[in-house]
């Protein structure tokens, strides 16, 4: 099962690389990181997605708490939560394609962030799910390239992650 | 305040905590370091011959006192010589502190001579670990290391500190503090009420009890009340590797060590138990033998200061995360209140159970064959003859292989710390700098080193510092001229192919160790075993070598029968198993 786990790390040198050595040193997988520092300085909340059953979970984020530098932590799929991930994909584009390329893009509520004559750069914002889907939509265009951020997310209502 | 230099800010951080010795080797990223050393006479600093040794010292150390053990090693190679005893520490959750010399800042990064990313390098194997920016932050990041390495489950922390932050010329206000925040760092102290209520409704009610406990009950000063716990109940104890000497080894309630190479009525008594109360121990894959075939009957209770060891292999019933010492506080309460509550029904339960447990008992299991003709010595019988020799009063290290299991189970320990062998990570070499840092921390107490003649080899050197030190220690050399554990395997496992665990060249001993100004004796009769360890023994202020040839073919039984085994299955002697 696929899990979104958020956690509050100190902003210090080398906190990032015990938190993915982890990973690395337990045989768990990473499929997106994201990290930057919050509102406070000194902490940093890194978002990580991952698969594994309740026991992994379990043991994945007993882990991740034992490490110094990790303040807290929470699984936002444990709960309802608000999650979302940045895309921006490259696409050629010919005459033919532009409008098909550009109603897509609205369908999922995209946005071109540049033009050229022979290319849109589309951004798009929203699940992992959707972001997939549109990669599906676009089956027929040629993709020149695809940055994506990496989910992040907050859990729904009254519930934060917060010192 | 006081106006110190970098060097002198670490050595004053290290008499703060009061630490009384030093194990180390200088080089160029500590020379400001070992200077400010040289300057005080506070801390004393045992100059060892291989960094690797050093760290296996603080770890004897820290085993057998209690408190931290300290390192303190120069950059690159020196940083690299000590992972191994600092996993060796990681791994048995020993408290230890490592100070490593680093190139100087500017450097950091630019492949500069002897640099290495000791932090990088040392991260999968520290409890925590600090590269320090500025003197400024010496005092406070020693603090802190001391804190985290001696608390919760306590483990190795590494302080990586740059030369020039230690520069004789750049002076800084030093106050060392006495209490350090670490917002993020609050290990779990107390257990559980409820928990502990529900653990003990369970133990009380159990037909087919057993308790196991291992080396977190001796890390958390629980013993005494493990002893208490399980006298008053009356119920059959084994301990792990780690934590032999946790509850008398020579109390009948005592079944010996599980796991693969526990006793035969330890195991069977796991197997078939209907509760296990797991104290301290982590259920490691040396204990469990197939964990889908583990103990099938059995309800759970597990206590450990470490949330992460509670259902990580096997999943438990009753989870109880907590300081020890304070849960069996608890537990005994609870137990005192509730003993004389105990029906008729669950007493004749009880007395069924031990019946069982004495049958097993009663196939003697590490009972030692030998023709009467046959002078030739078994390596159990010298580690029996260094019990009843020492008195069985004494410490004992051991390195890793068959004599490792033949001191396990043929040496009981009737007390905490005075066992003391590399359980986690497994590494040869560790026993003989460890018995130096229990001779230091000891200096007139008897300890004792069951090594054999692979393991001691690789850390030999230190038969030097020895000398230096005079460190009275008695190393018994099970000598049976083969790398015994890998033998045993090949014996059992390929047809006898015995790649590469002979020892063609073995060394003279007794010349070596003589060379290294040193007494050795070499012993080949079973009629001159006793004798000859007697005259060692009383060798008080020399250290003794004692070459002791014996039988190659023996093998270490019971064995886990594996893969595919449970506890209860186990090779019990050549060609014969459950």
């Amino acid at each position: 099962m696929r899990r979104i786990l958020s956690v509050l790390l100190e902003n210090e040198a080398g906190a990032l690389s015990r938190v993915v050595g982890l990973f690395a040193q337990r045989n768990y997988n990473i499929e997106t990181l994201t990290v930057a520092p919050t509102e406070d300085q000194t902490l940093s909340r890194l978002t990580l997605t991952t698969h594994g059953d309740d026991r992994e979970i379990e043991q994945i984020t007993k882990q991740l708490n034992k490490l110094i530098e990790v303040v807290k932590l929470v699984d936002l799929t444990e709960g309802s939560h608000v999650e979302r991930e940045l895309m921006l994909v490259k696409i050629r584009t010919s005459n033919s394609q532009r409008a098909e390329i550009k109603r897509t893009a609205d369908i999922f509520r995209g946005q071109i962030v540049d033009v050229t004559g022979s290319t849109y750069t589309i951004q798009l914002t929203g699940t992992k799910d959707k972001l997939d889907a549109f990669i599906g939509a676009l089956a027929d265009a040629v993709i020149m390239e695809v940055v994506r951020s990496g989910s992040s997310g907050l859990s729904r209502g009254e519930k934060v992650l917060a010192i | 305040m006081e106006r110190i230099s970098g060097a002198d800010a670490v050595i004053r951080s290290l008499q703060e905590e009061g630490v009384e010795v030093i194990f180390g080797y200088p080089g160029g990223a500590v020379l400001h370091i070992y200077d400010a050393l040289f300057r005080q006479n506070q801390v004393r600093h045992i100059l060892t011959r291989h960094e690797q040794a050093a760290t296996h010292m603080a770890d004897g150390y820290a085993r057998s006192t209690g408190r931290p053990g300290v390192v303190l090693v120069t950059s690159g190679p020196g940083a690299t010589n000590a992972i191994t005893g600092i996993a060796t520490a990681y791994m048995d959750s020993i408290p230890m502190i490592v100070l490593s010399g680093q190139v100087q800042s500017h450097l950091i990064g630019t492949d500069s001579f002897q640099e290495t990313d000791m932090v990088g390098i040392s991260r999968p194997i520290v409890k925590h670990s600090f590269l320090l920016k500025k003197a400024e932050d010496i005092a406070t990041a020693i603090k802190k290391a001391f804190v985290i390495a001696t608390s919760g489950r306590p483990g190795p922390v590494v302080i990586d500190i740059p030369k020039d932050i230690t520069s004789p010329t750049d002076l800084i206000d030093f106050e060392y503090p006495d209490t350090v925040d670490i917002r993020s760092y609050n290990p779990a102290s107390k257990g559980h009420s409820g928990q502990i209520r529900k653990a003990i409704s369970m133990v009380m009610e159990a037909e087919r009890p057993i308790i196991y406990a291992g080396g977190g009950v001796i890390q958390g000063e629980g013993c005494q009340l493990l002893t208490r716990l399980t006298r008053t109940l009356g119920y059959p104890i084994t301990n792990t590797l780690m934590g032999l000497g946790a509850f008398p080894g020579t109390d009948p309630q005592f079944l010996g060590m599980l796991g693969m190479h526990g006793t035969y009525e330890a195991n069977m008594a796991m197997h078939h138990s209907d509760l296990i109360l797991a104290i301290g121990a982590r259920f490691d894959d040396r204990v469990t033998n197939t964990v889908s075939l583990f103990c099938p009957t059995a309800k759970i209770v597990h206590v450990d200061v470490d949330p992460a060891s509670i259902s990580k292999n096997v999943a438990v019933d009753v989870p109880i995360v907590g300081d020890v010492t304070q849960v069996l506080e608890e537990m005994n309460q609870l137990v005192d209140a509730q003993i004389s509550e105990r029906t008729e029904g669950q007493k004749s339960a009880l007395a069924d159970w031990w019946s069982q447990i004495e049958g097993w008992r009663g196939q003697e299991c590490l009972k030692i064959i030998r023709e009467e003709s046959d002078k030739q010595i078994k390596p159990q019988e010298a580690v029996q003859a260094a019990y009843e020799v020492s008195g069985g009063g004494a410490y004992v290290t051991s390195d890793v292989g068959q004599h490792q299991m033949f001191a396990a189970l043929y040496h009981p320990f009737d007390e905490p710390r005075k066992w003391i062998n590399s359980g986690g990570l497994g590494t040869m070499g560790f026993g003989l700098p460890a018995a130096m840092g229990v001779q230091m921390a000891y200096p007139d107490e008897q300890v004792i080193c069951i090594t054999g003649e692979g393991s001691i080899q690789m850390n030999i050197q230190e038969l030097s510092t020895c000398l230096q030190y005079s460190l009275p220690i008695k190393i018994i050399n099970v000598n049976n001229q083969a790398l015994g554990m890998v033998k045993q395997w090949q014996d059992m496992q390929y047809e006898g192919r015995h790649a590469h665990s002979y020892m063609e060249s073995l060394p003279d001993f007794v010349a070596l160790v003589e060379a290294y100004g040193h007494v050795g004796f070499r012993i080949e009769s079973v009629d001159d075993l006793e004798p000859v360890m007697k005259e060692a023994f009383a060798l008080k202020d020399r250290l003794v070598f004692l070459d002791i040839l014996v039988d190659p073919e023996e093998h270490v039984y019971p064995m886990a029968v594996s893969p595919n085994g449970a506890m209860r299955d186990m090779w019990l002697r050549k060609g014969v198993r459950t």
